[in-house]
């Protein structure tokens, strides 16, 4: 089957099956490993994406539901200058919060979404936010730190 | 990210060297490896955790569209044995399968597809065996052996004692205690996986999320009966390790796999529930502890005896149990003991090395006496335990005389000045109805690098490149601890140079030199050491050739700065691309090693062991806990997290406390909700929303200062914290939940067994008194 879908800001067609998982579709053919796989039923959010603007979970997705879609992986997040990192990732670098980094592209979407919708989320805010996304190594603290520092970040550009 | 113009040399908060890419999610893992026109490898798991293998049908997999190869022992051209000191482990089993995990035949096809379908399609005839359930069932008199050993399931049993161990029956207090931890899972985001692809040339190139590649080169030569020469491992990035990539995944099935592959490229990627099925995980351990002090809380014999279930095979059981024997009075001054300890097999999934390996268990029972101690005197629990806590020049419950950094009497006394600590009377007296409250300290140390008996060495590996940068062959792997960015910080210290002139290579059998595996908190302790002799070379070797260059009589008042080397008198400058072009390849090379150095006592006991025991160098923490218990669900909240640790000095207090908070979440985990279920062997815990990980609604914010004493025999002063902090949140949760009125010995403090203590039921399962 043929999928029409924009891509990390690019239009893309795509000759796929169309019962093959939405993550395998951006890993394997079209060759974006940033969304991880860590589970495959949905429990770790290691591969969240965005589709149309909204964070879900790529492994529980099919291809066929990429149709006409706004699909932005973590490669796609800073679309303005891809050479520069958005200010969520710059903020994980910065405050630590990237360790074995399997879980941060995931959770980095998360928390980017998070920021697109609130300004300045507090600590629990933010920790509520990144529940469904899982790490193993860094017991959060820097990553909720990342999130706040990033949100500050962002709150002093738009003000 | 934006330019950094400073230096970022050691004992700086710099960024991660690594993290940059990892955010962009441009980081290649192993597991994001397709090689083009790739095949996809699975192994068939038993299903059955003991029993004889009758019969294998293969031939409806074998017909199948897209099968490749069915393999089965017979295909296994070598002696098909895996495993570290005991070669237990089949890569594929042929008559007996000990786990339900075991891997009985291995499938490679076009497709995942196909895969999955071929492995449905594989006829397995096992004829089943008594399950060897437990520790129990392991040592009755009629159980099955699970291995042909003259000593029954039992792998090992050593004692070590230290002084008189019979005063114990003429102390003022005597204390009798049985403790239990739970099995626990590494739970790493990226499950084994690697890829594999044997060359023209019939070189084998497996790239692969592994703890050890030097390591696994010899494994899988052994195993397969290949030369280890013709085997080439890369080692990139891993999404995670905490012991459970030390040790044979993926490797040899691999390997097999490529072997039958034509020359084309072959992935292996365990999924959730194969990695829960197959993975390692901790050992479970019972304890039981006689602990004798005087009145005034000086301790002053233990006898313990402890029982690891290292599953169907021993990985590193015998070691594991070696280090909790080790460790098994704590960081304390106690003149008399006598560990015993057992490591006994089952038909339980493999326990194997674990962050903690062997010391996690032991710190609850230890850290519980103490408690227990503290209440029966009504004497302040860190008054206790700073009233018993090593110095140097203390002997450790083992027997080994503390000559280097001993910082435990500080940690304790930098948190006993915390106001977490001097506020916890106001703060339990504040607990909201239905909650109760209480506060709980642990003090626990982790003996750090091989041991006694395996040299503990590192080559270290530095380049001047043609153009003029600096490279770093990291001969050890990253799995996430941020080893690699630490040697790149070391070498950007010697060498003044700033972060952009810098490169960095990842563990590689080619280009990489074999420096050991990432573990046992040694990684950074012992490549470091190896890593500041080259860089030193390195430099040395530079101001020489300058010197030439700029016709001086010697490489006297010459230092680098970034990008050059400049003679300070004249100002005089010769920019390291320049001095690359003059240099041969060869001359721009500098290779280095070090061996850690072990002790030369042996305790009484010690010698049942051949390696990995005693230690010399213990990094030492002092951990506090707030704990509120909701008194209707049973439910057991973390509320605040404090660690002082002692690990020498600090080379980056980002990544130090990276370590620091990411051990302890995983100690909250394993105190409060991860256990590994089984029933009759077989796993029911085999997804993330049946084995219970921390969320971050699960865990406080946690607070982590260092100690900083210094390790004259580390790198800039360091010594490895990687360990450490893993032994003691089950102590603290389980000192405060004592405190609080709610003596806890079985681990996890699950709600269930939480409602039974308030209900007064006492957590003592009976238990065979003292052997």
């Amino acid at each position: 089957m043929q999928i029409k879908f924009t891509l990390n800001h690019q239009p893309v067609t795509l000759e796929a099956d169309p019962s093959m998982r939405a993550i395998d579709l951006l890993r394997e053919h079209c060759g974006l490993t940033g969304p991880k796989e860590g589970c495959s039923t949905g429990e770790c959010g290691a591969c969240a994406v965005w589709i149309n603007g909204v964070t879900r979970l790529s492994c529980l997705m099919l291809a066929a539901q990429l149709q006409g879609q706004s699909v932005v992986t973590v490669e796609g997040v800073n679309p303005d200058s891809p050479d520069t990192l958005h200010p969520v990732q710059e903020a994980f670098v910065n405050c630590g919060a990237v360790q074995c980094g399997y879980c941060t592209p995931g959770m980095i979407m998360t928390a980017a979404q998070l920021l697109a919708c609130e300004r300045t989320p507090s600590r629990e805010r933010i920790r509520e936010a990144i529940s469904g996304n899982l790490c193993r190594c860094t017991g959060y603290h820097k990553i909720v730190d990342a999130v706040e520092a990033a949100a500050q970040a962002m709150d002093r550009e738009i003000s | 990210m934006k330019t950094l113009s400073f230096i970022e040399d050691i004992g700086r908060r710099s960024p991660r060297f690594d993290a940059p890419d990892k955010a962009r999610g441009k980081e290649k893992f192993a597991s994001d490896l397709y090689p083009e026109n790739l095949l996809w490898a699975g192994a068939l798991r038993a299903g059955i955790p003991h029993g004889e293998i009758r019969s294998i049908i293969v031939d409806r997999a074998l017909s199948m569209a897209g099968v490749h190869a069915v393999l089965t022992r017979k295909d296994v051209p070598g002696p098909n044995r895996q495993g570290f000191v005991y070669w237990d482990m089949p890569v594929l089993c042929g008559k007996k399968v000990r786990h339900a995990g075991d891997a009985v035949a291995l499938v490679i096809a076009e497709t995942r597809e196909i895969l999955a379908k071929a492995l449905e399609s594989i006829q397995v005839d096992i004829s089943p065996l008594p399950v060897v359930d437990s520790i129990d069932a392991a040592l009755s008199d009629q159980a099955p052996k699970v291995h042909d050993l003259t000593t029954g399931n039992l792998l090992k049993a050593a004692t070590i004692t230290k002084g008189d161990p019979a005063v114990l029956a003429t102390c003022d207090i005597l204390l009798e205690e049985y403790f239990s931890t739970p099995v626990q899972e590494h739970a790493y985001l990226e499950t084994e996986n690697g890829v594999a692809r044997l060359d023209k040339e019939g070189i084998l190139h497996l790239i692969v999320s592994t703890q050890a590649p030097f390591r696994d080169r010899l494994e899988i030569a052994r195993a397969l009966g290949l030369d280890p020469g013709k085997i080439h491992i890369t080692a990139p990035y891993l999404g995670g390790g905490f012991g459970g990539k030390d040790g044979a995944t993926v490797q040899c099935l691999l390997a097999l796999a490529a072997l039958h592959a034509k020359g084309r490229p072959v992935k292996m990627w365990w999924d959730r529930e194969e990695s829960m099925v197959a993975g390692y995980k901790r050992h479970a351990a019972r304890m039981h502890y006689c602990l004798g002090a005087k009145k005034d809380g000086e301790l002053v014999a233990l006898k313990c005896e402890i029982d690891y279930d290292t599953g169907a095979y021993a990985h590193l059981g015998v070691e594991i149990m070696a280090l909790g024997l080790e460790h098994a009075a704590g960081p304390y001054r106690i003149p008399n003991m006598e560990a015993k300890g057992r490591c006994i097999y089952t038909n339980n999934p493999i326990a194997g090395a674990f962050r903690g390996f062997g010391v996690a268990q032991v710190s609850f029972a230890f850290e519980g006496m103490m408690d227990r101690l503290a209440l029966k005197l009504n004497m302040d629990p860190l008054a206790l335990r700073r009233k018993n806590a090593l110095i140097r020049g203390d002997k450790n419950c083992a027997d080994i005389t503390m000559t280097h950094s001993t910082g435990m009497a500080e940690c304790l006394l930098r948190l006993a000045d915390h106001y977490l600590w001097t506020d916890r009377g106001k703060w339990v007296a504040a607990a909201p109805r239905f909650k109760r409250r209480g506060v709980g300290i642990s003090a626990v140390f982790n003996g750090m690098g091989y041991g006694h008996g395996l040299p503990d060495y590192a080559v270290a590996k530095v380049r001047l490149t043609q153009s003029g940068t600096i490279r770093v062959y990291n001969g050890v792997s990253d799995m996430g601890q941020g080893n690699a960015s630490t040697f790149v910080q070391m070498a950007v210290e010697i060498l003044c140079q700033d972060r952009e002139n810098m490169e960095l290579v990842q563990p590689d059998t080619d280009r990489t030199h074999p420096s050991g595996s990432s573990s046992a908190g040694r990684t950074t302790y012992t490549y470091g050491n190896a890593l500041i002799k080259a860089c030193t070379a390195l430099r040395d070797k530079l101001c020489n050739r300058a010197a030439l260059m700029l016709l001086m009589d010697d490489a006297r008042g010459f230092a680098m700065v970034p990008g050059a080397v400049r003679h300070l008198a004249t100002g005089k400058e010769i920019s390291l691309a320049a001095l690359a072009a003059i240099m041969h390849p060869e001359d721009r090379l500098c290779v280095a090693d070090h061996l850690m150095v072990t002790t030369p006592e042996m305790p009484q006991g010690g010698e049942a062991f051949s390696l990995g025991f005693p230690h010399l160098i213990y990094p030492f923490a002092a951990h506090l806990a707030r704990v509120e218990v909701d008194e209707l669900t049973g439910g057991v909240c973390v509320k605040d997290y404090l660690a002082f640790t002692d690990g020498g000095r600090v080379l980056n207090p980002q990544t130090f406390e990276q370590q620091v908070q990411g051990a302890v979440a995983q100690g909250i985990g394993y105190a409060l909700c991860e256990a590994v279920q089984t029933t009759q062997s077989l796993i029911s815990t085999r997804d993330l929303s049946t084995y219970i990980l921390p969320t971050s609604l699960d865990l406080p914010d946690i607070q982590s200062h260092c100690v900083e004493t210094i390790e004259h025999s580390g790198p800039f002063g360091m010594k490895g914290i990687g360990e450490v902090g893993l032994n003691g949140p089950l102590p603290a949760i389980g000192s405060a939940l004592i405190h609080a009125g709610l003596p806890m010995n079985r681990a996890p403090f699950t709600p269930e067994r939480i409602l039974a203590a308030l209900q007064g039921q006492a957590d003592k399962k009976k238990e065979p008194p003292c052997r």
